[in-house]
């Protein structure tokens, strides 16, 4: 159970970075990327995914 | 002509004319010269070309782009390009590191002695990635003390940050506020980002709102100079934008600046795909008259990109990427960029003073008359672009009280290698079709005709002289011929305003 971040979508704005309560969200020469051992979805906050919530851009940050 | 910069929270008038008091415009109309500023507020803008239109002619600011981040979302923003609050949508700036973007400056002010102001403007939003603001500030004063910072925000972190921006000596902010009702707002935003939370609708909207005019008052209580911008959206909030110009004056705004929205299809922004459509020049300015009334408008803004280089209207980007940046060795030459500075200051007062000769007689003549002329200039308040090299020209209103700026008008340059010649004279003609004249450096003979039978006089007699002291010699002469019947006041056109990306 993990997100993931759609590379071709993605700005690399960083805005999910910091969100993030598992401090999943990593960058890598410019390029995001959720740790997928430790992304919980989120799980117990109301408003689910932060990642998806802060991002600007639609469907960047899915299900993986 | 003079700077047309008045405080409204400085209430000082100069000579005979009273203040109003209160929110009230505090100076009388025509005499905003530097005699009504404060020696303070004076020494913050005499240099800074978005807060002085004077200056804006003289002086250079570049924007580095290291605050790619935004916590929230406008609808004439696709943030797959650069925040366009400050920039021109469709176009992607390179993001820049701290310590990159403080050699680019130190680079660019070498070159450039006329750099005064950098600042931070996107591609996101400055407060929503507050370490790289902050650090590239701090590298910028430790290496070039004597430039000034300034910042751009959406305002909805800014009351978290005032502290921050008194302590790092940034003396310019400039907020974007589109809408003080969030019935308003809920069709310009739909949503933003805020105590880790996503909020939409008429709550987002309100918490904005309310987040601006909280930053808006901590800064103006502090003595840093404010500027707003907003984008006037028609049938949106194009009406509701004078109340925005209310508010914003009554909590010490410096200058309110109301730029046209720019969108197209191509721009994939949600405006641009639902078809909303961007004012004419002649809305825009039907809308700055009516704010002005109450405080002081900026018509010289030019949407500057996120890593725009150079003088307003001018980019020169290209010649610092960060490819070339990094291998650049840099020499910070401080004295040569004083005595610049120092020279430009002399040049200024000639300027002015020369304007004030001119006018004499003027008023008696113009009456009512009121026309509007476009310019050709590079900058340094000459008449000295070519007419097919001019990407932009300047536009100015001429009255009985002299040679006021209200605008400029973006065009393609129209010599660019023979082909399509026809099609961008037209385009630059319907750019400036509500002009009486055009003065230029120098203009070919064909584009000539073209103009005259468009109805518009190509002037080339001032080439290389001041700006507004040309403006008015002519405009006198041009009173004289309609007396004689040399000349016909025609009824003139809407003038477009170009819409799209400027790639320069
Ligand atoms: S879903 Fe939550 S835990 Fe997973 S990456 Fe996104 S913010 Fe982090
Ligand atoms: S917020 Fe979205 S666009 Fe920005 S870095 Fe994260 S995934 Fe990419
Ligand atoms: S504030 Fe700027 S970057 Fe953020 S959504 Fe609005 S226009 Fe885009």
């Amino acid at each position: 159970m993990a997100m993931t971040i759609d590379e071709s979508q993605c700005t690399a704005c960083a805005m999910c970075e910091s969100e993030c309560p598992t401090d999943s969200i990593l960058e890598k020469g410019g390029v995001f990327s959720i740790d997928a051992a430790s992304c919980n979805e989120c799980e117990g906050l109301e408003d689910g995914p932060q990642c998806v919530n802060s991002c600007p851009v639609d469907d960047c940050i899915v299900r993986a | 002509m003079q700077a047309r910069i008045i405080p409204i929270f400085e209430n000082k008038p100069a000579g005979g004319c009273g203040a109003t008091g209160g929110g009230g415009k505090s100076s009388c109309g025509s005499a905003a010269g530097r005699g009504d500023l404060s020696p303070e507020v004076w020494e913050k803008v005499k240099n800074h070309p978005c807060y002085s239109e004077q200056a804006h002619h003289h002086f250079a600011r570049m924007h580095v782009a290291v605050a790619p981040a935004c916590n929230i979302q406008c609808h004439y923003c696709n943030r797959k390009y650069d925040c366009s609050n400050e920039s021109r949508p469709g176009v992607v700036s390179e993001k820049l590191t701290p310590e990159l973007a403080a050699k680019k400056v130190l680079a660019v002010a070498a070159e450039i002695p006329q750099l005064t102001v950098v600042g931070i403007a996107g591609p996101g939003d400055a407060l929503a990635n507050p370490e790289k603001t902050f650090k590239t500030f701090q590298l910028i004063q430790n290496s070039a003390p004597d430039i000034k910072l300034c910042l751009s925000t959406n305002g909805l972190a800014l009351p978290d940050y005032v502290q921050t921006i008194q302590d790092f000596n940034v003396d310019h902010v400039t907020i974007t506020i589109n809408m003080v009702d969030p019935e308003v707002g809920e069709r310009i935003y739909p949503w933003i980002f805020y105590k880790h939370k996503r909020w939409t609708g008429r709550d987002a909207a309100k918490i904005l709102a309310e987040r601006q005019m909280e930053g808006l008052e901590m800064l103006t209580s502090k003595g840093i100079l404010v500027k707003v911008n907003s984008v006037m959206v028609p049938g949106v909030n194009d009406d509701h934008l004078v109340a925005v110009n209310q508010a914003v004056k009554s909590r010490g705004a410096f200058l309110h600046n109301i730029m046209p929205l720019i969108s197209e299809p191509e721009h994939g922004t949600h405006y641009g795909l639902t078809g909303q459509r961007g004012p004419s020049a002649q809305e825009l300015k039907a809308l700055q008259d009516k704010c002005e009334g109450d405080m002081n408008l900026m018509r010289h803004c030019r949407q500057c990109r996120a890593d725009a280089v150079g003088l307003l209207g001018e980019d020169r980007s290209q010649e610092f990427t960060t490819d070339k940046v990094a291998e650049m060795k840099v020499h910070y030459d401080a004295e040569a960029r004083k005595a610049y500075q120092a020279f430009v200051e002399k040049e200024r007062e000639d300027q002015e003073a020369a304007m004030k000769r001119e006018l004499s007689g003027l008023a008696e003549d113009a009456g009512h008359a009121n026309v509007l002329v476009a310019v050709a200039t590079k900058g340094s308040g000459r008449i000295n672009e070519h007419f097919g090299h001019a990407g932009e020209f300047q536009v100015f209103e001429l009255t009985a009280a002299g040679a006021k700026f209200v605008g400029h008008r973006r065009v393609d340059h129209y010599c660019q290698g023979g082909y399509g010649e026809e099609e961008t004279l037209e385009t630059v003609i319907s750019a400036i079709n509500d002009c009486a004249a055009v003065f230029v450096a120098k203009i070919g003979l064909c584009p000539k005709k073209d103009l005259e039978q468009a109805g518009i006089e190509a002037v080339e007699e001032y080439a290389h002289q001041y700006i507004e002291q040309s403006l008015v010699a002519w405009f006198k002469g041009y009173l004289a011929r309609l007396r004689s019947g040399d000349a016909v006041a025609v009824e003139r056109g809407q003038g477009s305003l170009r819409q799209g990306a400027f790639v320069a």
